[in-house]
C-alpha cells in the first residue's frame, strides 16, 4: 500500500489498488478504540439508464434503493443480525449518486469487514424474498409521500430540472417498484457492484495490509469496470419552471427555494466548484449575514431555516429551506439581497470569518470516522483526493464566491417550492 | 488539579481529535429552591456580553474563532446540579496561518461568565424574559415527551424528599417567578460560593491550559466555595409505593424505581453496572429479549443506573390492561439475575457492552467531558480504562450478590384518561 500523509489534517492515509480495480483507503487514526469500515458502489437513484452488453438499458426508478434492501439476505440468513452478533453497528443507505454499506465496532473489525465484503458482494434473491419487499418499500414510498418534508424537495427539483434523474424519487414509486424482478436486481448488481465501480474507506487503529488482504480474499477477481450512464443530456442553465405549489397536512407553509447553478467537471474543478458553492450559501444566507436577521426580525424564517449547496454528476444546486408564512417574500429577499451582492460585493469582514467558520467545521467533521469514510468514498468517485480540501479551500477568493452569486443568485435560475395548509392531494 | 480554593481543573492532552473542548461548570447542591435560577443562568448569560451584547456580535467572534461554539449546559450528577458552558474548537494544530485558538475561546468564555451584559445591575429583563419562556418551553417539553416524563415522576416520586427528587430543570413556578434581580443573586451565589470545575481536552499542554483560564480565573471571587455532598443511601419501603396519573396517551408507560444500596463511590459499583447491563441495558437483556421479543408484552422496556446516585429506573411502554402482567414480567426476569438464573453467554454479553461503551468514551469528546464532570462531580479520578479494567475482573458471584441488593421502591404508571 501507499501511504500519503497530509500534515495539515494530521491524518495519514493508505491507498491502493486491487487487480479486479477496487480503490481502498485507510486512514489510520492511532488510539482510538472504534473502528468504522464504508463499502460503497457509484450507483444510486439517479442511475436508470446504463450501457450493459452492448447496449443501452432502461430500468424502473427505485432499482438502487431495493437492491440496498435485498442485500442483506444471505443464504444463510440475514448479514445484519450476524453483524450485531459480533458487536457492531450496521447499517446502509442509497442517495441519489451512491449506495453504501457501513458499520462501526469496537471489536472483531477484521471479522465484521469479511462479512460486510462478502454480502454486499454476494447477491441472494428469491423471486418470493423480492415480491414480499415490494409490500415493504411500498410502505416506505407512502410515508415518504406523506412527508412534506420529502415532497417539497421533489416539488423544487421539478421547477429547476426538466429532465435530469435527480426529479426522481430515490426509492421509486409504487408503480415503478412493481417492475421490478429478482432478474433485474441480478442484472444492475452485476452492472454496478463490480469493484471496479466500488470503493472501500475504513477509519481506525487497524492495520491497512490486512484490510486489503482480506478484500483480496473475498471480493471476486475481475471486474466490468465503470458503467457509462445517461442522465438524458445537458440540462440548460435556467430553471424549467418557477414555482410550484401543494398542498398538505401542515401546520404552517413549508417551503424549498433553489437556484440551479452549473455542474462542475470531475476532479479538483469539482471539489473547488463545491467549496466555492457552500461559501456562497453562507454569505448569502448564514446565520450572521445581514440577510438573515432581517428575514429573522420579520419572522419570514424561523430556526428550523436551513440551507447548503448540493452536487451530483451534471447538476448543481444552492437549496433553503424551512418554514415561513410568506415564502414568495423570502424569495424576492434573498433574490434582492443576491443582486446587492452582485453589485456592492461581499463585506470583506463577514468573508474572513465565513472562511474560518467553513474551514473549521470542514476540519472539525473529520472528528466523525462516518463523515470521514463516506467523504472519502464520494470524493473518490467524483476523482479527487478528499484530503485535499485544505489547498484548494485556500485558493478561493473573494471574488470567485462574488461570481458564484453573481451568476446563480437569479430570477432565471431561482425555484420556489411550498407545500400550503389544507386537504392532502391524493 | 485544584487552581485556587474550590476551583478545579481537569486537563487532558491528545492529539486523537480535531477540535479541543474547554467548559466551565458551577456545582452546586440541587435544591427545590435554586434548582430553576442555576438552570436559567447560563441560558441568560450566553445572551450577551459587555462586548458582545447580543447574539449577533457573539455570532461573529464565534465564526472568527473557526466557527467555534460555547453551549449552556444544565445537567443533573447525583445530587448535583451542574451549571455552565461546554464549548468546541477547531484545535490550534489545524487553523489556517498557526493562530492560537485556545487562549481567545478561553477569553470568551471567561467573558460570559465574568462580564455579563446587565441592566441596573442585574440582568437584562427582555433577556430574562425570552429565556424563562425558552425554559418553560423545554420543562413543557418534558410532559410532551411521555417515556421521559414518566422517569422523572417516578424519581420525583421515588425520592420525594431527598434532594434527586428535584429536576434539574427545576420546576415551572419556580421559573416563572425569576425576575431579572432574583437571577442576578443567584448568580452571584454561583461566582461566590459555588465549586467549579474547568474542563480541557485538546492538543495543548497543562501549563499551556492553565494560563489560558486566567482570565477567568479572575473574575471568580476568591474563599471558601462549598465541597462536594454524596447522597445518602436509602431503603425501600417494606411494601412499594404506587402512583398512577392519567393524560391524553394511547400507550400506557411504567416506570419503576428501585433501591440499588450501591453508588459509584463504591469498591463493587462495576458489578452493579453488569447487572443493569444483563438485566435491562441492552439490546441482549432479559427485559429486552423476553418481556419485548418473546413475549411481546411491551413496545419497549429498558433499566438504566442513574448518575452517583443508589437508583436504578426501568422503563417501559404497554397497553393498559396488560400492565400487571407486565410488571410481573418485570419482576420475575430481575428474581432470575438475583438468583443466577443467567448464561455465562449473557454475562459476556453485558461485559462487551458495558466495557465497550466506557472504552469508547474516549474516543468522542462530549462523551468524555461528560464522563470527566460524573467524576468531578463525585471526587472520583478513576479513567474510563481502569473503569473498565475492573469491569472484566468482576465475577459472576460479585454480580449475584449486587443483584440482591437491588429492591423495588416505587411504581408509577401513566394511564390514558377514562
Amino acid at each position: 500500500m501507499v501511504s500519503k500523509q497530509y500534515p495539515r489534517l494530521g491524518e495519514t492515509v493508505f491507498h491502493e489498488i486491487l487487480e479486479n480495480g477496487l480503490h481502498i483507503y485507510v486512514d489510520r487514526r492511532r488510539d482510538f478504540q472504534k473502528s468504522y469500515a464504508f463499502f460503497a458502489t457509484n450507483y444510486g437513484g439517479m442511475d436508470m439508464r446504463f450501457f450493459q452488453d452492448g447496449r443501452w438499458k432502461d430500468t424502473p426508478a427505485g432499482v438502487a434503493h431495493f437492491l440496498e434492501h435485498k442485500m442483506f439476505d444471505t443464504k444463510d440468513g440475514n448479514a445484519l443480525q450476524d453483524l450485531a452478533a459480533n458487536g457492531a453497528s450496521p447499517n446502509a443507505f442509497t442517495s441519489s449518486a451512491i449506495t453504501g454499506y457501513y458499520f462501526e465496532s469496537t471489536e472483531k473489525f477484521f471479522d465484521n469487514l469479511k462479512i460486510l465484503l462478502s454480502f454486499v458482494s454476494v447477491p441472494y434473491f428469491t423471486q418470493e424474498s423480492v415480491d414480499k419487499e415490494q409490500g415493504i418499500i411500498g410502505q416506505e414510498i407512502r410515508m415518504v409521500e406523506d412527508d412534506p418534508e420529502n415532497q417539497v424537495f421533489y416539488a423544487l427539483m421539478e421547477c429547476l430540472y426538466d429532465h435530469h434523474p435527480i426529479r426522481v424519487p430515490i426509492a421509486g414509486t409504487q408503480e415503478s417498484i412493481s417492475h421490478i424482478t429478482a432478474g433485474t436486481l441480478y442484472s444492475c448488481h452485476k452492472a454496478f457492484y463490480n469493484p471496479a465501480n466500488m470503493v472501500l474507506t475504513v477509519a481506525g487503529d487497524v492495520d491497512p495490509e490486512q484490510v486489503c488482504a482480506i478484500a483480496k480474499e473475498i471480493l471476486p477477481k475481475d471486474s466490468l469496470g465503470q458503467m457509462e450512464r445517461d442522465y438524458g443530456g445537458e440540462e440548460a442553465p435556467n430553471t424549467a419552471a418557477s414555482e410550484k405549489e401543494l398542498t398538505m397536512e401542515v401546520s404552517t407553509p413549508i417551503f424549498m427555494l433553489g437556484f440551479k447553478c452549473d455542474p462542475a467537471g470531475r476532479g479538483e474543478e469539482w471539489m473547488r466548484r463545491e467549496l466555492a458553492g457552500e461559501l456562497a450559501c453562507e454569505a448569502l444566507l448564514g446565520n450572521s449575514t445581514p440577510l438573515y436577521a432581517k428575514l429573522y426580525s420579520q419572522g419570514l424564517i424561523n430556526k428550523n431555516f436551513s440551507y447548503g449547496f448540493e452536487m451530483y454528476p451534471g447538476c448543481a444546486m444552492m437549496v433553503a429551506g424551512g418554514e415561513s408564512r410568506d415564502p414568495q417574500k423570502v424569495r424576492d429577499a434573498v433574490l434582492a439581497e443576491g443582486e446587492r451582492l452582485a453589485r456592492e460585493g461581499i463585506d470583506a469582514g463577514l468573508f474572513q470569518r465565513l472562511k474560518k467558520g467553513v474551514y473549521g467545521a470542514k476540519v472539525r467533521g473529520l472528528n466523525s470516522f462516518e463523515y470521514t469514510c463516506i467523504s472519502m468514498a464520494q470524493s473518490h468517485f467524483t476523482g479527487v483526493d478528499y484530503f485535499k480540501f485544505p489547498e484548494i479551500f485556500d485558493a478561493i477568493d473573494q471574488a470567485c464566491v462574488e461570481d458564484c452569486i453573481r451568476s446563480w443568485v437569479t430570477a432565471q435560475r431561482c425555484g420556489l417550492a411550498v407545500v400550503r395548509p389544507g386537504e392532502g392531494e391524493a | 488539579m485544584e487552581l485556587q480554593p474550590g476551583v478545579w481543573l481537569t486537563a487532558v492532552q491528545t492529539k486523537k481529535f480535531k477540535s479541543s473542548v474547554l467548559g466551565a461548570q458551577f456545582l452546586a447542591p440541587l435544591t427545590a429552591q435554586s434548582a430553576a435560577v442555576n438552570a436559567l443562568t447560563p441560558m441568560v448569560l450566553r445572551r450577551g456580553t459587555a462586548k458582545h451584547p447580543d447574539l449577533e456580535s457573539l455570532s461573529a467572534a464565534l465564526d472568527e474563532l473557526y466557527g467555534g461554539s460555547l453551549e449552556p449546559m444544565v445537567r443533573k450528577k447525583g445530587e448535583t446540579q451542574c451549571v455552565g458552558f461546554v464549548g468546541s474548537f477547531l484545535d490550534d494544530a489545524y487553523t489556517l496561518n498557526k493562530e492560537q485558538v485556545l487562549e481567545p475561546a478561553a477569553a470568551l468564555l471567561s467573558e460570559l461568565i465574568g462580564a455579563p451584559y446587565t441592566r441596573d445591575g442585574a440582568f437584562c429583563p427582555d433577556y430574562t424574559r425570552q429565556e424563562k419562556a425558552n425554559l418553560i418551553d423545554r420543562i413543557k417539553a418534558q410532559v410532551n415527551d411521555k417515556r421521559q416524563y414518566a422517569q422523572i415522576r417516578v424519581v420525583a416520586e421515588m425520592c420525594a424528599g431527598e434532594p434527586f427528587g428535584v429536576d434539574k430543570l427545576g420546576s415551572m413556578e419556580a421559573v416563572e417567578a425569576i425576575t431579572p434581580q432574583t437571577l442576578w443573586e443567584g448568580y452571584q451565589t454561583l461566582l461566590n460560593q459555588a465549586r467549579v470545575e474547568l474542563y480541557y481536552c485538546g492538543s495543548a499542554d497543562p501549563e499551556r491550559v492553565q494560563a489560558a483560564f486566567h482570565p477567568l480565573l479572575t473574575v471568580l471571587p476568591a474563599g471558601k466555595r462549598a465541597g462536594l455532598v454524596r447522597p445518602a443511601k436509602k431503603k425501600a419501603p417494606k411494601t412499594p409505593r404506587r402512583v398512577e396519573e392519567a393524560l391524553d396517551v394511547t400507550q400506557g408507560k411504567l416506570a419503576m424505581g428501585f433501591r440499588t444500596n450501591c453508588d459509584a463511590w463504591d469498591e463493587h459499583y462495576p458489578a452493579l453496572m453488569l447487572v443493569n447491563a444483563i438485566y435491562g441495558g441492552t439490546t441482549t437483556s432479559k427485559l429486552f429479549m423476553n418481556v419485548r421479543e418473546k413475549l411481546s408484552l411491551c413496545y419497549y422496556a429498558s433499566s438504566g443506573l442513574m448518575n452517583d446516585k443508589d437508583v436504578m429506573l426501568v422503563s417501559s411502554g404497554v397497553e393498559f390492561d396488560k400492565v400487571g402482567q407486565a410488571e410481573g414480567e418485570i419482576l420475575s426476569q430481575l428474581y432470575k439475575c438475583q438468583a443466577g438464573d443467567f448464561s455465562d453467554d449473557e454475562l459476556e454479553w453485558a461485559r462487551r457492552s458495558v466495557v465497550s461503551t466506557l472504552r469508547t468514551t474516549l474516543d468522542t469528546q462530549s462523551r468524555m467531558e461528560d464522563y470527566w464532570l460524573s467524576q468531578s462531580a463525585a471526587g472520583l479520578t478513576e479513567g474510563p480504562d481502569d473503569m473498565a479494567a475492573r469491569v472484566e475482573a468482576v465475577t459472576r458471584a460479585q454480580v449475584v450478590e449486587a443483584a440482591q441488593d437491588l429492591t423495588l421502591d416505587t411504581v408509577y404508571f401513566l394511564k390514558g384518561r377514562e
